[in-house]
């Protein structure tokens, strides 16, 4: 392994700009002439609009242009999209309402999006806002998950239920024989809290219209500017793709919230042209919590079934998950496709069952966050296990060991075909770090200074490199799932990578970058990558779910081997040799048996010289394109336990240490990938100790900003304990299987299964608070008082 | 923010003078308060005056078995004088608990008495250490000046130029922070001063600030955390939100007064 | 419009602005110095760290108009002459970043917790001085390695990298 290859710890190359400040995020982007947007948001979260009266205010100073949804509509700009196609269990498809970037007579949630003022300043926009009389007929709002379905409240009239679908996967009736036949069944209702994305920089946009060319430019962040851009050309209808360009490019974090296509951006493209001035909107952290796409939100009902012999026979889950008023453009894939094919974690579980109904409610919509349905699915299935275990009076840890599937590749009940894993080492690595053995000593130890101690465990897996594109074409998807590279080699041997994989801090310049240097032996300085930029790469279907290493990085690995293939048969004319016996090794294209070679560079150069070669018998040129079309998930799959320590007379949690053993197949960069699990687990531990968004009864959201929103801060956390282990992927050329959602999987459940142990009981949910685990304590203390 | 005219002027004087002849004017500080209201267009001044360059309101002496601190001290220049360091440390560790450290860079100890923010730290110190309100017009005893949510009794055009903090014997405090926004969710300020005994109690009051007698009269016994064993503070009266209901912050309140009276007793 | 003088980044700067800019506004819009980020409207995440007279400040809650006379600096100051700050190389060589958006306030709070507290830090320290910078993608594991490493390395650094020196209180 070199010093800069597969398999080192390289310093990051995008790192300078970072630290120095030069950065370029959208909002350090500004246009000549460019003006601002300010949008009015609904204070409701269910009216009619009888009118919006903005005569006042478009007289303002400064003011611009202030549009309604009229002015969308009149210009034919058509509303925003759900991606994704899910027929309910009995074939039909689902019930969709529209979804207007501006209000159409209707507001379903607050932050809903009633007019835009466009205005030489922000100041003048916002105070033009403050002139907007909008006359509302103010609704009773649905806001609760689990009684939004046939609520009197209708979100939209296309879901006269509220009720978006009702699916199901498994096997139905095998299920139910396995739990006539049990010997024990665990039950659990579960509530998935409502989380808010917070990507540290919010959104925003920078519309521009070129009226020479006709040509759109939106600056914008997202992590996927190639389907943005498809969006708002093929359905929104803003100008075709190629009078389109989109461009994300430093995007200060995503977490899945800026996959999808917003109103903002897509207004603020429209109006571009509209105004004829570049038109900027940049969110601010208010108008984030109350727009950006939530993510979670389910309310499950789980079961699992053991034998006499505590091996497990099945699994049946009902969840209730709430999209919110709209659906956003993924959103309908979460808590489906993305949920259910999880439910059998690392276990042989021989029959599984799950209904998932999807309601609306008058809150923001749900869309895809970190991990999107995984962590829901491992939370059901881990706390299921840990609860077996203690029904069973097993040891969990021996327990799920004996319960773990063990050859491969296994075929689930729920889809999915595991190719490669070893769980149970990971299970015995992690063991070790954390020092099982001596726990009932740390738990005495905690126990004479008045504190409650306790171990959690997580085994979970995760299905990502997502994914075959028929495969998910078979399943709803409106898109295909593979990924795109070119690679152009430069004249003397540099090389420039275009990726349609975006980069929002995984660090793709210089783990792309390794990649490359590594297979082509040559310097990593010389390699450069590019991505973001719709007139620079071509198609790609950009960065979530953690597929830029095993799709992106594949379709960087094909294209690579293409311009080795090419450079083959240019070395074959310089070194007068026949193709088949040259090979390229080490940076260089050298003759079978004999010391003839060629380096990189210099074949690069013979390439675009073409003196060496006939012009009509070898194309001149050394660049090459690849699209990498999965042929399975990836199952990146590891062992999390969390070991807390809770002070009964505050509530107090804090964990004390954190194993980590995760099998991410082969790794490019270990300090990147341990990086993303460090990230993943402050996520995960957020979600159990300290966020949840939530609604009181009229729709307004209590918890909007950081004063009420728990954000994990430096103090909430320890440092972690990570290990890794490696079973290949066999299904990409790299072996590779993706690292960036693996810490938000598996931490929930590994902190509240270490919770409840401390406590003894199984009453607690997440954010397990101060407030929540001291009345919990009590309890605990009030039984152990009693036994 | 809407529109409005800056002024700095020199002086606490000046800054009086100012405050009459503007309507709708307001005093800043720190800042720390009134900017992000502003930011957030929930208040409107028309003027500001800016209290930053007026010397006399800045410093920190010792004056007999007084601290006086000058009403624009930062909470950062507080906890890190050695005068109350040396000679009220409670109140040094309550003024290094304040915030983050960029909050206690800017913000001021005349700042965060004025706008009594029931959640705040400072009001809990001044009560129980019967701290003296100095303005421009008069001096108030700690026990007047708080008066309610956000309330003071600060009248029209006054303005806090010092507070002056009796030396005691013992002194502590103990602050269970909220776990958003970090402030005092229930914060609590023993003093000991001879046999006076006060115990004080921020972030929990529906009122705000308020002493809780039944602990001042446990520990007038014996100044021991062991003395507050059973005292069980009621939740009537004792805010609620999403983060601590009554009952809960009622119970921080007890946990919170014997960690402060193990914090002044060393122990 | 109110004017006013302060140095940046060691440059005297003089400018006319409304007297509600926020002094990110003036470094961002003004200056077009956007290192400095905002990532709350609510003055608790951080993004906006700097140094006003050697401490640091959350940009975002300081009107610019009341920086007479004061001295600015913004992570497009700390590294001199084209050689980084020991804090800025200590954040890149222990990955102590990722999308980089929290990246210059961090780094400013950073070498403000070393000019208060010192070279040796230990992880509780660190952690409790981190309370006013929020990320979202590192789970701080580096960035607290990151500030320790910095906070050694700046021990050996010369005098004449260090910052101006802190007003005494008056």
């Amino acid at each position: 392994m070199s010093a800069t290859g597969i398999g080192a710890s390289v310093r990051r190359k995008e790192d300078h700009r970072f630290i120095t400040g030069q950065g370029r995020y959208t909002d350090d982007i500004n246009r000549p002439g460019q003006a601002h947007a300010y949008f009015l948001r609904s204070p409701h979260a269910h009216a009619t609009i009888k009118s919006i009266d903005f005569k006042a205010a478009a007289g303002m100073p400064g003011i611009l242009g202030v549009y309604t949804g009229d002015d969308l509509a009149a210009d034919k700009v058509g509303g925003l999209i759900c991606g994704w196609m899910i027929h309910n269990k009995d074939g039909s498809p689902m019930r969709a309402g529209a979804h207007p970037a501006l209000a159409q007579g209707k507001v379903r949630y607050v932050g809903d999006h009633v007019c835009v003022i466009v205005a030489e300043t922000l100041a003048q926009a916002r105070d033009a806002s403050e002139a907007i009389v909008v006359d509302y007929d103010v609704l009773t709002a649905v806001v609760d998950t689990a009684s939004a379905a046939g609520a009197k409240t209708v979100v939209h009239a296309e879901a006269p239920d509220n009720t978006v679908f009702n699916w199901h996967l498994g096997n139905k009736d095998e299920t139910e024989a396995a739990f006539k036949a049990a010997k024990h069944v665990t039950r659990l209702d579960i509530v998935n809290n409502r989380l808010v994305p917070n990507a540290m920089e919010p959104r925003a946009a920078v519309g521009d219209y070129d009226d020479g060319d006709g040509v759109f430019t939106l600056y914008t962040t997202s992590q996927n500017p190639h389907v943005a851009r498809l969006v708002l050309s093929a359905f929104i209808g803003i100008a075709p793709e190629n009078k389109l360009r989109v461009v994300a490019p430093d995007v200060g974090g995503g977490f899945g919230s800026k996959i999808f296509i917003y109103a903002e951006e897509t207004v603020c493209v429209w109006a571009a042209k509209k105004v004829g001035r570049p038109v900027k909107w940049n969110s601010d952290r208010t108008e984030a919590f109350l727009s950006d796409a939530h993510g979670r939100d389910h309310v499950t009902h789980a079961e699992l079934a053991t034998d006499a012999d505590g091996k497990i026979t099945g699994l049946r889950v009902k969840t209730t998950a709430n999209l919110g008023a709209y659906l956003s453009t993924f959103s309908s894939s979460v808590p489906t496709y993305l949920y259910a094919p999880l439910l059998s974690g690392s276990y042989d579980i021989p029959a599984i069952y799950a209904e998932v109904d999807a309601v609306y409610t008058n809150t923001a919509p749900v869309d895809a966050y970190r991990g999107a349905g995984r962590p829901e699915a491992t939370f059901v299935v881990e706390r299921l296990i840990e609860v077996a275990a203690r029904q069973l009076g097993r040891d969990p840890a021996k327990f799920r060991m004996q319960n773990y599937i063990k050859k491969f590749p296994h075929q689930t009940p729920v889809i999915m075909m595991y190719d490669a894993g070893n769980y149970g080492a990971a299970l015995k690595k992690a063991l070790e770090i954390i020092d099982y053995k001596g726990i009932g000593k740390r738990k005495r130890d905690s126990a004479r200074n008045g504190k409650l101690r306790g171990i959690g465990f997580s085994s979970y897996i995760e299905a990502c490199g997502i994914a075959p594109s028929a495969a998910v074409g078979s399943l709803g998807a409106g898109v295909g799932l593979w990924e795109s590279a070119e690679v152009r080699v430069n004249p003397v041997g540099t090389v420039e990578v275009l990726t349609g994989s975006h980069s929002h801090g995984q660090g793709h310049e210089t783990t792309f970058a390794q990649l490359v240097s590594d297979k082509l032996g040559i310097p990593i300085e010389n390699v450069s990558i590019i991505h973001g930029d719709t007139d620079k790469v071509q198609m790609g279907m950009g960065t979530y779910g953690s597929r830029s290493g095993a799709v992106g990085m594949s379709a960087i690995f094909k294209a690579v081997d293409k311009v080795i293939a090419k450079g083959k048969k240019v070395a074959a004319y310089v070194l007068e040799a026949d193709e088949a016996d040259i090979d390229f090794a080490d940076g260089h294209f050298s003759v079978k048996g004999t010391d003839r070679k060629l380096d990189f560079g210099s074949c690069a150069l013979q390439a675009y010289v073409a003196h060496k070669f006939n012009g009509q018998d070898l194309e001149p040129g050394l660049k090459e394109g690849a699209f990498y079309d999965p042929t399975n998930f990836t199952f990146p799959a590891g062992v999390h336990i969390c070991e807390v320590e809770i002070d009964p007379a505050t509530g107090v949690t804090k964990i004390e240490r954190w194993a980590a053993v995760d099998d991410f197949g082969n790794v490019i960069n270990p300090m990147i990938v341990e990086g993303q699990v460090h990230g993943g687990i402050a996520q995960g531990v957020g979600q159990a100790l300290l966020e949840g968004a939530k609604y009181n009864s009229d729709g307004q959201l209590v918890t909007a900003s950081f004063m009420d929103y728990c954000m994990p801060r430096a103090d909430d956390l320890p440092s972690f304990e990570v290990g890794m282990t490696v079973t290949a992927c066999p299904s990409n050329p790299l072996g590779i299987k993706g690292c960036g959602e693996a810490g938000a999987i598996a931490a929930p459940p590994a902190v509240i299964n270490a919770i409840t142990d401390a406590l003894g009981h199984e009453d607690i949910a997440m954010p397990a608070t101060p407030q929540a685990v001291w009345r919990a304590a009590q309890k605990s203390i009030t039984r152990m008082a009693a036994e | 923010m809407y529109a409005f005219t800056y002024h700095r002027p020199a002086s606490s004087r000046q800054a009086a003078g100012l405050l009459a002849k503007k309507e709708d004017a307001k005093i800043l500080a720190g800042g720390h308060t009134l900017l992000p209201t502003m930011k957030q267009r929930l208040a409107a001044p028309t003027a500001l005056i800016d209290l930053g360059a007026c010397g006399d309101l800045k410093g920190i002496v010792r004056k007999g078995r007084t601290v006086v601190i000058g009403a624009m001290s930062t909470h950062a220049e507080v906890a890190e004088s050695a005068i109350v360091q040396e000679a009220i440390p409670g109140l040094a560790y309550l003024a290094s608990h304040i915030g983050d450290p960029h909050v206690r860079h800017r913000g001021t100890i005349g700042g965060s008495v004025a706008n009594n923010d029931p959640a705040a730290d400072y009001p809990a110190a001044l009560l129980a250490l019967g701290a003296t309100i100095v303005t421009n017009k008069r001096k108030l005893v700690a026990d007047d000046f708080f008066t309610g949510l956000y309330e003071t009794a600060l009248e029209e055009g006054e303005i806090i130029t010092k507070v002056v903090f009796p030396i005691v014997s013992r002194a502590g405090y103990a602050k269970f922070r909220n776990p958003a926004s970090r402030y005092a969710l229930v914060g609590v300020f023993v003093a000991k001063r001879g046999s006076d005994i006060r115990v004080a109690v921020t972030g929990a009051g529906e009122g705000g600030v308020f002493r809780w007698p039944e602990a001042e009269a446990a520990l007038k016994a014996r100044f021991a955390p062991k003395s507050l064993d059973g005292l069980k503070h009621p939740a009537k009266g004792i805010n609620g939100d999403m983060h601590a209901d009554p009952e809960y912050r009622a119970h921080l309140i007890g946990v919170m007064t014997k960690q402060a009276v193990a914090q002044a007793t060393g122990k | 419009m109110a004017t006013v003088s302060m140095t940046v980044n060691g440059k005297a700067v003089t400018a006319s602005i409304d007297p509600r800019t926020l002094l990110v506004q003036y470094l961002r819009e003004n200056l077009r110095l956007t290192g400095t980020h905002v990532g709350c409207d609510t003055s608790q995440c951080g993004a906006c760290v700097v140094h006003i007279d050697g401490k640091a400040a959350k940009a975002c809650t300081v009107l610019a108009v009341s920086l007479e006379g004061a001295s600015v600096m913004t992570i497009e100051g700390l590294a001199m002459n084209g050689t980084l700050h020991p804090m800025q190389e200590a954040f890149r060589e222990h990955h102590g970043l990722q999308c980089g958006f929290c990246t210059p306030g961090m780094i400013m709070s950073a070498v403000d917790i070393v000019n208060r507290r010192g070279h040796a830090l230990d992880e509780k320290t660190i952690r409790e001085d981190l309370d006013g910078n929020i990320c979202r993608c590192t789970g701080y594991h580096n960035i607290v390695k990151a500030v320790a490493a910095g906070a050694e390395a700046m021990a050996g650094q010369s005098m004449d990298r260090k910052e101006p020196p802190r007003q005494a209180a008056e």
